[in-house]
């Protein structure tokens, strides 16, 4: 092959690549225009008004969000009260007290926890988890939001633990040296110093996790009991975004009412996952600005 | 009188809104060794790089006025950048081996430039024997480069580029990351070299310019200051910054 | 009482990690103390039979081992390049911007919402209908931003200086890159294209509504047919089935085979890592 063939070859190819990378934007694009145009399509047929009100999500009367609603953030914010302070503190142990061999052990530990599939972790909200949470509060079933804040809080940890761990390591050993030459001691120095310095990437951490648990399935669909009402505490069964798109989406005949209602609540948890996320962006790509 | 193999005309470069390269207007002659020398940040190793064309790959280099290999304009669209490249072959600072065999460090660009299969042995062995490395590898060609020492890795740098036979060497500051031994065999190697290369070299080390070049230019923050041979520059330098960097005064 | 509040501190911070360790003990322990003893070789190699109360899942792992084969297939070769282009060829501009946006948003995106996407574009736009190939394209999906990110990373690790040997030598970019740096790289890739499989092999969301049944009563090699798979078994004996007592055995000899085929891919991508970072 002469040089300019070559030459020709490599130009095509690099065609070839980037073509890869507008894929990508294709690919966004292409979720948010089915997700936006069946919404609109929804809206024709539903008003905003009755969507944002009510109490109830019965498809055959009446498409009220709320319920949904708020039955995602009650099971996703439960599991963040559980998961924020046992993440920080494992990730503070890890990066502050632990001896080396300890964090050889603990970290594969921390990789296999993430690694265990959320079907897994909904199958023993069913058998284990379930159970125990009827006999401790004495109630028929354990099938609740509180179970799937515990199961949720297991599957956000390895995130939270990951990303606080490494906020908490960016903290430069400066910070730490003057404030222990100042006389304060190692504990001082870690909740006065070290991690309110390492906070944008502990809420960082924060928002990763409760947008992973805002969009998960399996272990809700599974372990939360899937009551489309209004939950009036943790010990309600409730029903999530992902969970009713689950159960319902198998059966709906396409291109009805309730086919575009799907998508609608998907655009809306779409929308939601997509500010926490960036949320959590933002305060990762500040901790790496203030660190470099 | 030598011929002229490569020029530069007017030659401005900059990064960004940096400007590196004050309109440098400079000839190398065939068959000598020119060293840059300079303070470090002078310019020198991006001059050296405009030659083979390796800040296309920057995106924010910006480069004005011409420079030729012989009659080649080397950077006219028309020209291709691969053959260019070929016949202005580079050696770096530090060694870069690519991750395969001695043999295939070697075998590697000559494939890619479609050398007849069987000549590919002899030349291969005629690289590493002008590049002083045959008597210590001939044995082990199949043994993986990055096991080689790092001088014997930077002559095997200089033997992948010999072997595609060049008209020109760059090479910037070959010996920085080398013993003194090494360097004296790289030395050897260069001054055996010039008889069939043109040869530029990039350096820190004076001492080195004064064993090896032919002619020395001095630049300073991006200007040519002053071209002449080994003996004027370093014996009786003409202008005042040139006396002040070969005393010793900065860099 | 400074040093009892030391004390506190030191328990609260132990008991965290050690929490995290037990939680993980618990799962293994429950799933794996009462898994075992449901597997054999007849569990592993035959199908339900009896109304799923009996019989194996032999079906659930073929169907589970070639989704996530139509996975890689669409999935590696899309990301790999995606990620050579951001790597090797984009210049810092606001289309290189723009992809990478996207890239980190798709990678936030619920795989419930890749399931509905599958659906609109792969079962009904494209026609593809419920089947393994839908489910496995869905999937490909899902698994593109993880692979370029893990891909990019195995990348940014090989030095430029490797490029600029080959690239001096008159070697064109393509060629440096197919010859030299991939190679260099690929170990990096692996581990990162074995762990996203790894995930995908779990996921149940994104193949609930393209393709995946509860009962087949014979694999096909088609990839027009719908498939069972390992999670969607898991959840369907679980959840929808009226023997609950019956099939919960059943149930957690699905859950080790399925978190055992988890580990042992994750086991080989770290292996894969160890064995790369101690020849460097």
């Amino acid at each position: 092959m002469d040089a300019s063939r070559r030459e020709q070859i490599d130009r095509l190819n690099k065609f070839l690549f980037k073509s890869t990378g507008l894929l990508t934007i294709t690919l966004l694009g292409g979720i948010f225009l089915m997700l936006f145009s069946n919404s609109v399509l929804f809206f024709l047929d539903v008003s905003p008004v009755d969507f944002f009100t009510g109490s109830q999500w019965d498809p055959d009367t009446k498409y009220s969000f709320l319920p949904l609603l708020v039955s995602t953030f009650l099971v996703a914010v439960g599991s963040m009260i559980i998961a924020v302070p046992l993440g920080i503190f494992t990730a503070a142990y890890l990066s502050e007290l632990a001896p080396r061999k300890v964090q050889m052990i603990l970290k594969p530990i921390i990789e296999m926890l993430a690694a265990i599939p959320s079907v897994a972790i909904g199958f023993l909200g069913i058998v284990l988890v379930g159970p125990g949470l009827a006999s401790i509060f004495g109630i028929q079933n354990g099938l609740n939001a509180l179970n799937g804040a515990i199961l949720l809080a297991v599957m956000a940890l390895p995130t939270i633990v990951t990303i606080s761990e490494d906020a908490i390591n960016a903290v430069p050993k400066s910070h730490r040296e003057a404030s222990l030459a100042l006389g304060a001691n190692q504990w001082e120095t870690l909740f006065r110093v070290t991690i309110p310095a390492a906070s944008p990437g502990l809420i960082a951490a924060v928002m990763l996790g409760l947008g992973r648990a805002l969009g998960e399935t399996m272990t809700v669909l599974m372990a939360t009991g899937n009551a489309a009402a209004i939950p009036e505490g943790f010990l309600d069964s409730v029903r999530t975004i992902t969970a009713t798109i689950a159960i319902e989406m198998g059966e709906v005949p396409y291109q009805t009412t309730h086919y575009y209602a799907l998508f609608a609540i998907a655009a809306f948890l779409f929308l939601i996952t997509l500010v926490v996320n960036f949320t959590g962006e933002y305060f990762a790509n500040r901790l790496r600005k203030f660190h470099s | 009188m030598n011929t002229i193999k490569l020029r530069a005309e007017n030659l401005n470069l900059s990064f960004g809104k940096k400007q590196i390269l004050k309109n440098i207007n400079i000839e190398f002659q065939e068959n000598q060794v020119t060293s840059l020398i300079g303070p470090s940040g002078c310019g020198k190793s991006t001059l050296l790089r405009s030659f083979n064309r390796m800040h296309d790959l920057s995106p924010d280099a910006k480069i004005d006025g011409n420079l030729y290999l012989d009659d080649l304009d080397l950077y006219a669209k028309k020209n291709s950048v691969t053959d260019i490249r070929k016949r202005i072959g580079m050696v770096f600072q530090k060694p870069n081996p690519l991750p395969k065999s001695i043999y295939e460090n070697l075998s590697y660009a000559l494939h890619i430039h479609n050398y007849p299969k069987q000549e590919i042995p002899d030349l291969i062995e005629k690289a590493l024997k002008e590049s002083f490395l045959w008597d210590e590898v001939k044995d082990e060609l199949k043994k993986p480069a990055v096991k080689l020492s790092g001088g014997q890795q930077q002559r095997l740098c200089i033997a992948r580029t010999v072997v595609l036979r060049p008209e020109v060497i760059l090479m910037d500051e070959p010996c920085s990351a080398l013993d003194p031994i090494s360097t004296k065999k790289i030395e050897d190697l260069i001054l055996r070299l010039k008889k069939d290369f043109t040869i530029i070299i990039v350096t820190h080390n004076m001492q080195q310019a004064q064993r090896i070049s032919d002619k020395v230019a001095f630049m300073y923050l991006g200007e040519l200051i002053e071209y002449d041979t080994c003996h004027t520059i370093f014996n009786n330098p003409k202008n005042e910054l040139t006396q002040h960097y070969i005393g010793g005064h900065f860099g | 009482m400074k040093k009892l509040l030391n004390t506190v501190n030191w328990l609260v911070l132990c008991g965290s990690t050690l929490l995290v360790v037990l939680i993980l003990g618990v799962i293994l322990w429950d799933i794996f103390s009462k898994g075992f003893s449901s597997i054999s070789l007849g569990f592993i190699t035959s199908y339900p039979t009896n109304g799923m109360t009996q019989g194996g899942i032999f079906p659930a792992i073929i169907g589970t081992v070639l989704l996530t084969f139509i996975t890689t297939l669409f999935a590696v070769p899309f990301g790999v390049a995606c990620a050579v282009y951001l790597n090797e060829y984009a210049k810092p501009s606001l289309l290189t911007n723009i992809i990478r946006a996207s890239i980190r948003n798709l990678a936030g995106i619920p795989s419930i919402i890749y399931g509905l996407f599958g659906l609109a574009l792969f079962v009904q736009a494209l026609q593809l209908g419920t089947s393994i190939l839908s489910a496995g394209l869905t999937l490909g999906l899902l698994s593109l931003p993880y692979i370029i990110t893990t891909t990019e990373e195995a990348l940014k690790r090989i030095p430029n200086s490797l490029r600029e040997a080959t690239l001096a030598l008159g070697v064109t970019q393509f060629e440096t890159i197919k010859d030299v740096v991939l190679p260099k790289a690929l170990p990096g890739i692996l581990t990162g294209v074995i762990l996203t499989l790894s995930r995908a092999a779990g996921e149940t969301a994104p193949i609930l509504f393209t393709g995946v049944a509860f009962y087949i009563n014979g694999i096909s090699a088609s990839a027009s047919q719908e498939f069972m798979a390992l999670p969607y078994h898991l959840y369907m004996l679980s959840t929808q089935h009226n023997e609950i007592e019956q099939v919960r055995p059943l149930a957690y000899g699905t859950a080790t085979i399925l978190i055992l085929l988890v580990f042992t891919l994750n086991s080989v991508a770290f292996y894969v890592r160890f064995k790369n970072r101690t020849q460097d």
